[in-house]
């Protein structure tokens, strides 16, 4: 190879390196373009899907950042203006903000986040879709004790609450069950294999989220909350300040229109029938006629 | 206070070395999956690994066998085990995974450590009239050992790393506190206990390259002098 030529093909190496560099790079949207990002976690991506398709159809160019991860990792995006719109969950973002709200129906929460939200960021109309925290147990043992709320569960000896390692320093883990409902348990961190650990009969209480599917699949009963244990944690829009009375024209329609069921079929067309975000969303706006 | 200072601050307290998930105790977890994951493999791979470099049959699918089970995501082969075997033998299915991902490094030190032995030296061996056993347990075994030695420091390392996960099935170990604390953003936790598992890392790592040291025969190294001596000669 001649020095000549291998000029030439370093210089041709470095130019798509650098090419590549700059794709890695995110760009700078234009003032026009709507950047709605995600969670790493499916169900969200789902629902900023829908916004992203809402917007796209009332004439907006949108770019997706999805799969931003966990919120220490995209909140700091939200309030740089780097992500314009992302949806989220009432409660565990408000326990994000200020740790010791004490606030726990969904209006109260809904509120103190509206309060604890920092400058520049804004919640939209929180949706009646929920996914939060919540216990759950087998038919047949919520048969067997006639169980029907949290409170049931006193009196029962040998419990065991499963759920991820977190939950056992939560405050609504086996510390705040036995405050506010005087139920002991023993905890296992049964962790990402939860749902069938309590279908094995290896825990019988366990933490799931109430969007997941496999409540419904496998018959599980989802205990009742009456005092409050978890805080309601509805879906909600939060926007940047300055567009969010624009986009609440679009977006508030869906977040009314996105019920607790609808959100549960959403997760299952995803689970059970691997059909991409896209076209699930695609599918809802159709059928909600949007 | 930075980060790292925290940490530190987290992992000097007393409350971290008394009850029920205190850092011995999960140390002590840890440790157990480590060797009885290493132990196991051992078994099976040292006199595989051996069985294929004294014969030379069946080198070459083992070797790429090896090879490719080295790329095997450690996290969901964990996880599909214990959905496979069922969660009530979730201790067994996390043991298995990490046997499967310990044996690769294992056969290819104990394939390699006889491979590399100079033919000659067996074919002496054969001419003095040393039975195939002997052959094996006089010659080839003590020779191969600081490679057998070398393969069983890369699955240590592999292994110490990857009981780390075990803690997402629930069986505790060092990694409990790492995946309980990056939810409740206790960061202090989760990085001294990042130090926890690397310091256990290179601890058992420098043992090991002690005993590799260890294991080199005596006759090898007085070979060596004599060569030195022959060169001087010369």
């Amino acid at each position: 190879m001649t020095l000549h030529k291998r000029t030439k093909l370093f210089t041709g190496l470095a130019v798509a390196t650098g090419l590549v560099l700059t794709g890695c790079a995110a760009e700078e949207p234009s003032s026009e373009t709507i950047v709605v990002g995600s969670q790493a976690y499916y169900s969200n991506e789902i629902i900023a899907e829908i916004y992203s398709q809402a917007l796209e159809g009332a004439g907006y160019t949108v770019e997706r950042a999805y799969q931003i991860g966990q919120r220490d990792a995209y909140l700091p995006e939200l309030e740089s203006g780097a992500v314009d719109l992302f949806p989220e969950y009432t409660g565990n973002l408000l326990q994000y903000y200020s740790p010791d709200a004490d606030a726990r129906q969904a209006d109260d929460v809904y509120a103190a986040l509206q309060d604890a939200l920092p400058e520049g960021l804004s919640a939209l109309a929180m949706s009646p879709a929920t996914d939060q925290d919540s216990y759950n147990v087998t038919a047949e043992f919520a048969a067997a004790n006639g169980l029907e709320s949290i409170a049931d569960l006193s009196g029962i000896d040998g419990l065991i609450l499963g759920g991820s390692p977190e939950l056992e320093e939560r405050p609504y883990g086996p510390m705040g069950l036995l405050e506010t409902y005087g139920v002991t348990v023993a905890f296992d961190a049964t962790g990402d294999v939860t749902v069938e650990a309590l279908r094995e009969g290896l825990i019988n209480v366990a933490n799931v989220y109430s969007g997941d599917p496999r409540i419904a699949d496998f018959a599980l009963v989802t205990l009742a909350d009456p005092r409050g244990l978890f805080l309601a944690s509805n879906v909600v829009p939060i926007a940047a300040s300055d567009i969010a009375d624009e986009l609440a024209v679009i977006i508030d329609p869906i977040s009314k229109a996105l019920t607790p069921a609808g959100l549960v079929a959403l997760n299952l067309l995803s689970t059970k029938d691997q059909i991409s975000p896209a076209d699930i969303a695609a599918q809802w706006l159709s059928d909600n006629g949007f | 206070m930075s980060l790292l200072a925290q940490a530190w601050q987290w992992l000097i307290d007393a409350q971290q070395y008394s009850g029920d998930g205190s850092i011995p105790i999960r140390l002590l977890e840890h440790l157990c999956f480590t060797f009885a994951a290493l132990g196991l493999a051992t078994l099976i791979a040292i006199p595989l690994g051996y069985f294929i470099g004294h014969t030379g049959r069946g080198a070459l699918w083992v070797v790429g066998i090896t090879g490719a089970a080295r790329a095997l995501p450690s996290f969901g082969l964990m996880l599909l085990l214990v959905l496979v075997l069922g969660v009530s033998a979730r201790l067994w299915a996390a043991i298995l995974a990490l046997v499967i991902l310990a044996i690769p490094p294992l056969i290819a030190g104990a394939y390699a450590g006889i491979q590399q032995i100079p033919r000659a030296t067996i074919d002496a061996a054969r001419a003095q009239g040393m039975t195939e056993w002997q052959i094996l347990f006089h010659v080839e075994v003590p020779l191969s050992m600081p490679l057998v030695f070398g393969g069983l420091r890369g699955a240590t390392l592999q292994v110490v790393a990857t009981v780390t996960l075990v803690a997402y099935v629930g069986l505790g170990g060092l990694g409990y506190e790492i995946i309980q604390g990056i939810p409740l953003r206790r960061f202090d936790q989760t990085i001294g206990t990042a130090i926890v598992i690397v310091a256990l890392a290179l601890v058992l790592d420098a043992l090991l390259a002690f005993a590799t040291k260890l294991s080199v025969p005596k006759g090898v190294s007085a070979g060596r002098l004599a060569d030195v001596r022959a060169k001087d000669a010369g």
